[in-house]
């Protein structure tokens, strides 16, 4: 049992996209974001609040939030798979970087729903 | 005739003698007719009969002699001397234990490239010639059967040395690809079914080092690119 090795988990491919969707929503989510920052003047916390007090903001920001979050998961999922090889340590690293990443998504929720 | 020096720097390990690894200077007289860096070991071996180092063909259809050479890997019998830069650094292919001096364990390699079954699966009744194929679809296997199992690809692969037992590497899914692209094969699903897998298939993160190296000039990540395509097209 100890030397043998087992693959086979049959999934990988819906992560492998989902990571290549989000990447192209927040390369487009950056663009905009950059367009909407340089034509908006003055720059200051009225007019952030202006911009974030529209619903479509929030909802395309908060889109965008899950998308570095999901995108982070695979991401440090993958490096723990490569480099760390005890089943226990990289089972608590996963569910580890599921949890702070879980906190960080309500916490964006709540920051933006709150400006 | 004229000749010249050249100089290396060898890593040198006999587990029966050496208690660690080293590297040793060393030089050797070529003439005009030593192109190959291969012709260069091969004067070299003469001189110092205990270098090892693996050889066959020599003209680059084996892949006996794949080598780091200088920090990448290649085939000695098709680096020409003059090309590199010298002292001509000389190591193991990276990522596989070492047996001896320059030749490495290959069972791993090959174990990866056994496990995608890479042989016709075609319960039809065999023709009495042949399975045909129209130009099209030969023209497919193109840029895949090439392949010589240097191992050049897979042990420059960072993934692969992390994760040799678990991830098939770009010769493996160069080889995989090759028969999910033949028309003549039936076992497509089944094929894509044992590569799908985050380890199998999707430790690739296509840094391409894969094809920075092939000696015959092969792209492994395309046909990994392929492969997902595939994927994509069954379950989308």
């Amino acid at each position: 049992m100890a030397n043998r090795i087992f693959v086979g988990a049959h999934y990988g491919l819906k992560d492998w996209i989902i990571q290549r969707v989000t990447a192209v929503y927040m390369a487009l989510y950056t663009l905009a974001a950059w367009g909407v920052l340089l034509t908006q003047r003055p720059l200051g916390h009225e007019t952030w609040q202006k911009i974030f007090a529209c619903g479509l903001t929030r909802y395309a920001t908060f889109i965008f939030a899950l998308c570095l979050f999901y995108h982070a998961w695979i991401g440090v999922r993958d490096i723990w798979m490569d480099y760390v090889k005890p089943t226990g340590l990289r089972l608590a690293l996963h569910a580890l970087t599921v949890l702070v990443l879980a906190g960080y998504a309500g916490w964006v929720a709540a920051i933006l729903w709150r400006l | 005739m004229t000749t010249r020096t050249v100089q290396f720097r060898i890593y040198r390990y006999d587990p029966d003698r050496d208690e660690r690894p080293y590297m040793q200077d060393l030089s050797v007289e070529v003439d005009s007719h030593d192109r190959k860096l291969l012709d260069a070991l091969v004067k070299l071996k003469a001189k110092d009969e205990s270098i090892a180092f693996r050889r066959s063909c020599r003209e680059g259809v084996c892949g006996s002699d794949a080598l780091n050479v200088n920090g990448k890997n290649a085939l000695a019998c098709l680096l020409n001397i003059d090309d590199l830069k010298q002292p001509i650094v000389l190591k193991p292919l990276p990522g596989l234990p070492v047996i001896r001096d320059l030749i490495v364990d290959m069972t791993q390699f090959f174990k990866q490239y056994h496990s995608i079954k890479p042989y016709l699966i075609n319960n039809d009744p065999p023709p009495e010639r042949e399975r045909l194929q129209s130009p099209e679809e030969r023209e497919e296997l193109n840029g895949l059967y090439e392949c010589i199992l240097c191992a050049c690809c897979s042990t420059s692969c960072a993934s692969f040395w992390w994760n040799p037992d678990k991830f098939v590497g770009p010769a493996g899914l160069l080889a995989a690809y090759r028969f999910l692209a033949d028309t003549r094969d039936q076992a497509a699903n089944e094929r894509l079914d044992n590569l799908e897998d985050p380890y199998r298939l999707f430790r690739c993160h296509t840094i391409m080092n894969c094809v920075d190296v092939c000696p015959k000039g092969l792209n492994p990540t395309r046909a990994i690119g392929k492969i997902k395509d595939m994927m994509v097209r069954r379950a989308v």
